[in-house]
């Protein structure tokens, strides 16, 4: 595998192969030297053409934590202001030949459009609604570590379906790794034809209590200028996930950042049901297995930089 | 010519413009013809005097008499095709297009008419720019070229456009194409005006509310890549909607690029009902489905309409059947590579498509054995009574308006590049059987495939 672009280039086994790899890095970052030379001499650019904390800090500090050379490029404050094209960027970027591109962008397909331009490996870290494949192999990571496998829970993903990379990647690979993938939302919000991809859909949250793990989405403000919602509070009196709804083995996730009081209850976030800064952690261990295992297992990917150097020994 | 444009008076400019030129003297020796409307099939000699088809007779037949002579055994010869909606981008995006290399385009499909849309920079909206259109085209038009203008002032929306002067300058018809008629009153207005004027107005149908930012065809595919959707019902409620205006009103009007299943349905109905309606469908919408968007590759699968889904390229080629579609139009919209080489949802909209109508379409319709060969013809001949202009024909007598085609000939889509200034074609790099070697366009030779040389003159 040379790009991450898609939950669609993975499959069970290699989910599995890059969770255990994570299990290796997460354990490098207990360490008191969590620096490991893996990448030593490969540089990874990141290119963010969206607002992002988490995404952006993790794919870094990932890279650095494999003492990759680490170029970041955030589009306010680059060329991109001054109307420099997708491609010119990345063409402008290839120069200092990276290993990989890292790449966040407002509109589906642009991370595949880097393979046709560039040699480098791809990681698409969100394509407009498309696609945040990471995201879900970190979200896998945080629940596994809490329950184990998935096999056979009841995942609930509930909120703006629609509009979510985050729901496009995480029913494919929630359903790779055998949970039975529940969609809840008003109808406005929930692609037309979503069934197809064997989820349920529901518009209500009265069978909430069969979940095991309720997923939510973050719900924007604006969904309620665009007349997808009549107003914001008649969504969170339906569709919050609070304490009153929630039972008291049923976890919940969010891949952040929340709206406190509109899709989740304030209660929620800060107790122990909720993973969201398990899922946060397990970015960074995640990220690093990625870039692992993209830029030194690529197949006829490298570039006469030193190979790979095992995991273990400090820098 | 319809009433309305007899009524309108006889004294309306000819509506084609071409560059003048040496009218053809050639003897087509022993190509099979096949003009569907006339009836005519068969090998036959084809003899071209001045620009005029003089006479045709058995193969073998005629003298060439100091003709140059093609010797055509196992070519066709068929009247040229006429493409009611290409965008020649000219005036102030030459960069795409110009009358020069899209009537070149035009020419080398097969074409020997075409009709250029108004949505240029700025929009055709005033007779002076008709007229300077005109004049440009007769010097550098391939084929003849008729001009649209727009239906309200800068395709705004808001104020129809001096419609009778239009008219009186040579403008064929009128249509905001690329955009919607929003406002149901101004169609209106605009065809009850053409009651006095003539000039088929001509409708891009889709409600921009319904349509909101889609990129293309709600259905799995967006779904699954995660782009917004335009639903068919965007397409088919203003048909329904202009449909209704223009039974009442009495127009013309002639529905643009349809997509989808509901579109038909209402264009029966509105037929059915007596409306003077036509339509129109494009190769690709004949071809190709939404499923081709997951190439997410903007130059060759973004346009609007959208690709729609399996099902309605069925019912498109059935309707094409059943006669509900009226003719082929290309849509023929050459962008520039930076225009494409963007994500997907940055992209320009649009694909160019004159050079490969007729290959594409006997390629993937008429060698599987999906439609007729006569069929083909005649759809991508019949754009012109829409607008009130005379589809061609071989008949003895006729201008000389037609092509030489090798049905044998494999090519491959952009491998010599295009004669369009744009490569953004929806089947670039596809291998295609049927190529046209030479184009007649009123009694010129507006194009002869470069390896292609016409026989010595006898």
């Amino acid at each position: 595998m040379k790009h991450l672009l898609s939950v669609s280039d993975l499959d069970r086994e290699s989910i599995e192969e890059l969770l255990e790899q994570a299990d290796g890095f997460a354990e490098v970052a207990r360490r008191d030297i969590k620096k490991v030379p893996t990448l030593r001499g490969r540089t990874v650019v990141t290119l963010f053409y969206e607002a992002s904390t988490r995404t952006s800090s993790s794919f870094e500090l990932a890279a650095k934590r494999l003492s990759a050379d680490v170029v970041s490029v955030k589009a306010p404050g680059s060329s991109v202001e001054k109307g420099e094209s997708l491609k010119d960027t990345v063409e402008t970027l290839s120069a200092y030949s990276p290993s990989a591109i890292v790449i966040r962008h407002p509109q589906a397909g642009a991370a595949r459009m880097l393979t046709d331009w560039v040699d480098s490996s791809v990681i698409n870290a969100g394509d407009g609604m498309h696609q945040h494949p990471t995201q879900a192999l970190l979200d896998l990571f945080a629940l596994r570590n809490r329950i184990g496998s998935i096999e056979g829970k009841r995942i609930w993903i509930v909120g703006d379906v629609l509009h979510s990379r985050v729901a496009r990647s995480n029913i494919q690979a929630f359903q790779m790794m055998g949970a039975e993938v529940t969609i809840a939302g008003p109808p406005t919000l929930i692609p037309r034809g979503i069934e197809s991809t064997g989820c349920r859909v529901r518009h209500s949250l009265d069978d909430l209590g069969e979940a095991d793990v309720i997923y939510l989405l973050r719900m924007q403000k604006e969904r309620m200028e665009e007349s997808f919602v009549p107003s914001i509070r008649e969504y969170a009196r339906l569709f919050q996930v609070n304490s009153r709804r929630l039972g008291p083995r049923q976890l919940v996730m969010h891949p952040g950042p929340v709206n406190r009081g509109v899709e989740i209850g304030a209660d929620v976030i800060d107790s122990d049901r909720s993973l969201i800064t398990d899922q946060v952690a397990s970015g960074l261990a995640v990220r690093m297995a990625v870039l692992y295992q993209l830029l030194t297992r690529a197949d006829g990917g490298t570039d006469g930089s030193p190979g790979p150097v095992p995991i273990g020994e400090p820098a | 010519m319809n009433a309305e444009q007899e009524a309108a008076g006889s004294s309306l400019p000819e509506p084609m413009v071409q560059r003048p030129g040496p009218e053809a003297n050639l003897l087509i020796r022993g190509a099979e013809l096949l003009d569907p409307v006339a009836g005519i099939e068969g090998a036959h000699d084809v003899l071209i005097r001045d620009g005029a088809i003089a006479e045709l007779g058995d193969a073998g037949s005629i003298e060439a008499d100091g003709a140059e002579v093609i010797e055509a055994q196992g070519l066709h010869v068929f009247p040229a095709f006429f493409d009611p909606h290409v965008h020649l981008r000219t005036p102030g995006q030459e960069y795409k297009e110009d009358i020069e290399t899209g009537s070149r385009s035009a020419a080398a499909g097969g074409y020997a008419g075409i009709l250029a849309m108004a949505n240029t920079s700025p929009p055709v909206s005033t007779p002076a720019q008709i007229e300077a259109l005109r004049a440009r085209a007769g010097v550098v038009a391939s084929v003849p070229v008729g001009f649209l203008a727009t239906v309200t002032r800068d395709m705004k929306g808001e104020e129809l456009t001096d419609m009778a002067e239009l008219r009186a300058s040579g403008a064929v018809g009128f249509t905001d194409d690329g955009l919607p008629i929003a406002s149901p009153r101004i169609l209106r207005r605009a065809l009850q005006y053409q009651s006095m004027c003539g000039g088929t107005v001509a409708l891009h149908e889709e409600d921009p509310e319904l349509s909101g930012k889609g990129v293309m065809h709600e259905g799995d595919v967006s779904l699954e890549l995660g782009l917004r959707g335009v639903p068919s019902i965007s397409e088919s409620v203003m048909i329904s909607r202009d449909a209704a205006i223009a039974g009442y009103e009495d127009g013309a009007i002639q529905i643009q690029h349809l997509s989808a299943i509901e579109s038909i349905e209402a264009i029966r109905r509105a037929k059915a009902d007596g409306v003077k309606i036509t339509c129109e469908v494009t190769p690709h919408h004949l071809v190709l489905t939404d499923g081709a968007v997951r190439s997410l590759d903007a130059s060759r699968h973004k346009m609007n309409p959208p690709l729609r889904g399996e099902a309605d390229r069925e019912a498109l080629i059935e309707a094409l059947i059943d006669g509900t579609i009226d003719c082929i139009a290309t849509d023929h919209a050459p962008h520039a590579s930076h225009e494409k080489e963007v994500p997907y949802e940055a992209a320009n909209m649009g694909v160019t498509g004159l050079e490969t109508a007729f290959s594409s379409l006997y390629t993937h319709l008429v060698e599987p054995g999906r439609i007729s060969l006569s069929l083909l013809v005649e759809k991508l001949g019949s754009g012109g009574p829409p607008f009130g202009i005379d589809p061609f024909t071989l008949k003895p007598g006729s201008r000389a308006n037609l092509c030489l085609v090798d049905l044998e000939a494999e090519w491959t889509v952009g491998e010599d590049g295009y004669e369009s200034r744009s490569s953004n074609s929806w089947c670039a790099g596809e291998t295609q059987r049927g190529r046209v070697l030479v184009t007649l366009a009123d009694g010129q030779v507006a194009y002869r495939l470069r390896s292609f040389s016409l026989g010595v003159a006898s």
